[in-house]
């Protein structure tokens, strides 16, 4: 691609520019937002300066919302808390449970072998709502509403597929020859299992637990459902969260900011894995 | 990896020393996760059997057997098809703005500089953005109020623009949020498609000389025609599904004119208690994404093999 003349490279430049604005803006607008005071968010015209305050951040760690003349209690970080406890408990299960099944997956072919991968794939692709519906009211019968468990259950369908594909398609590029060596000095399955197939595909396995954690911290509908304020994460807790808390506007982009922090870093951390993760193993970065 | 037979040499014979337990282990290993999810499934039955009842939480003594009386009702029902025509709309013109953009991007940033290297980490941060986070900002950027955006329509001499809350550009405002969480899902699926491309034939063109728009029409667009199949299928699975963003920006609103099949559905069961509505209406989007993600399964097998079993 040779076409670098100046009005071209200028018009690419351009465009990057006026593409980085429409998806970095926003991010940056809501961050600088958590940082003032109501009275700097509503004032107009709006200007990046001002002085900042950490006040909005603290009301939330502390829990108590000073709004007009009353004080209000909320139970934000709560929400965030659930967030990381339903997130890596469902990344948990899904280990255990994908781990030995995309083993195999990638190393057997047997009867319905691929039945069964297809369909836990297809899970990823049903309508959440279809399941959510009659599934509400089997958790209220079987106590399984508003509970953990409840909701690490049905996150198993982010996760696993997730797991599933993405482990399978290292360990269909790790070759088999180490484990059949291994094999052959005597050593039982479940030892090369552990001694040598899972250490070798670490870097897949770990890369599909981290963005299955992503996965699942995203995640709104499953909690709206099956969950109250208990137990909610903090992608529904925010909405409640917008109403519950009338005009503190910094205090909301506060919250926002919060949010997304967890995903962001692991994201700058996963890059390299990201495309991989996004196709459910299907294109490598 | 050398040109060998990978897909041979990768699997192991499952019963060469013979045993039961041997040939059983494949299924031990993978059942669990299939029973764990199973258990999912039969809550799919039952709401295909709800899909088939009169069944409205507020009338519980008339609830019965109506055979396929809620979706011959359908046919009949304006609301039905808004939320078809809504549900359409939103799919196409989502996917078709993500695919545009997500392609020029990919183009922008194919070369590894470290500016561009720099970008393409940074315009991933809206995908991870919880879909129902993201509509949150758009509504605190677009607030009457203060909201940046707001204002900056109002500078250039629309001073009652009023977003998702007017009917008329309600839609367009969750395709811009929907656009600006998805774009770059598009942009990192066709940028590793792009990358990933043999070099043989552009540096061919580029010795004979040939116009930028005939290596892009007829080498770069082709070549990379399975990428752009599977990432546009796999967001139409996802965009015709869409709740999050819509649920958290405008509850459907205004009026009718965000139902999209989820949102209605969603207020079907726990605004108007009626289940067997509600649950029709789930399985209609079913019978649509079932068809698609057929196609995308074919798709994203082809691109797998070529990953995964492909030599070099």
């Amino acid at each position: 691609m040779q076409r670098s003349s100046w009005p071209w490279r200028i018009f690419k430049a351009l465009c990057l520019t006026a593409i980085s604005l429409f998806f970095l803006f926003p991010i940056l607008w809501v961050l600088l937002m958590s940082f003032q005071t109501n009275a700097d968010i509503l004032r107009v015209p709006p200007s990046p300066f001002f002085t900042p305050t950490l006040a909005n951040y603290k009301a939330l760690i502390a829990g108590e919302l000073t709004g007009a003349g009353s004080t209000l209690q909320i139970a934000y970080m709560k929400n965030i808390l659930n967030s990381f406890v339903l997130s890596a408990c469902s990344v948990l299960l899904s280990l255990l449970l994908g781990v030995p099944a995309a083993y195999a997956f990638a190393r057997y072919r047997f009867r319905l072998g691929e039945n069964i991968a297809f369909t836990l794939l297809s899970f990823r692709f049903a309508p959440p709502l279809l399941v959510l519906l009659p599934l509400l009211l089997y958790f209220q019968e079987l106590g399984l509403y508003d509970t953990y468990i409840g909701l690490i259950w049905v996150y198993q369908l982010i996760t696993l597929p997730l797991i599933l594909w993405i482990v399978r398609g290292y360990f269909e590029d790790v070759s088999p020859d180490i484990e059949h060596a291994y094999r052959i000095d005597g050593h039982s399955w479940l030892r090369s299992f552990l001694k040598i197939a899972v250490p070798l595909a670490r870097p897949g396995i770990a890369a599909a637990a981290l963005l299955a954690f992503i996965f699942a911290w995203n995640n709104f509908v499953f909690a709206l459902i099956l969950g109250s304020s208990d137990v909610q994460p903090v992608t529904v807790g925010a909405l409640a969260f917008i109403t519950a808390s009338g005009i503190q506007y910094g205090q909301i982009a506060a919250g926002l900011v919060l949010s997304v922090i967890p995903t962001f870093v692991l994201a700058l951390v996963m890059q390299r894995y990201l495309v991989e993760g996004l196709s459910l193993g299907a294109v490598k970065g | 990896m050398t040109t060998q037979d990978m897909t041979q040499a990768s699997v192991l014979p499952a019963r060469r020393r013979g045993g039961r337990l041997r040939a059983a282990l494949p299924y031990l290993l993978s059942l669990p996760s299939l029973l764990v999810t199973i258990g999912i499934l039969i809550p799919f039955g039952t709401a295909v059997y709800y899909s088939l009842q009169r069944y409205n939480l507020a009338f519980p003594f008339t609830r019965g057997f109506i055979g396929l009386d809620n979706y011959a009702q359908f046919l009949a029902d304006p609301a039905f098809w808004n939320t078809v025509r809504v549900s359409l709309l939103y799919t196409l013109l989502t996917v078709g703005v993500e695919l545009l953009l997500g392609l020029a991007m990919a183009l922008l940033l194919q070369r590894r500089t470290a500016v561009n290297n720099l970008l393409s980490v940074l315009l991933i941060l809206p995908l991870m953005t919880a879909p129902a986070i993201a509509a949150l900002m758009w509504k605190l950027m677009t607030n009457p109020n203060f909201g940046v955006l707001s204002y900056l329509v109002g500078l250039a001499g629309f001073t009652d623009f009023r977003w998702a809350s007017a009917p008329s550009t309600a839609l367009l405002t969750v395709v811009l949020v929907d656009v600006w969480v998805y774009t770059p899902f598009m942009m990192i699926l066709l940028l590793a498609g792009l990358r990933s491309l043999p070099r043989q034939p552009f540096e061919a063109a580029e010795l004979d000389g040939v116009p930028a728009s005939f290596v892009f029409f007829r080498i770069t667009l082709p070549m990379l025609t399975p990428y752009i199949i599977t990432a546009s299928l796999f967001r139409m699975l996802d965009a015709i599904q869409q709740f999050d963003i819509i649920y958290a920006m405008t509850q459907g609103g205004p009026g009718d004119r965000l139902m999209v099949f989820q949102v209605q559905a969603y207020l079907e069961a726990f605004t108007f208690t009626n289940i067997g509505r509600s649950a029709a209406f789930l399985m209609v989007l079913w019978a649509i994404t079932f068809a698609l993600s057929n196609l995308f399964i074919k798709q994203w097998l082809k691109l797998r093999e070529r990953t995964h079993h492909a030599a070099g």
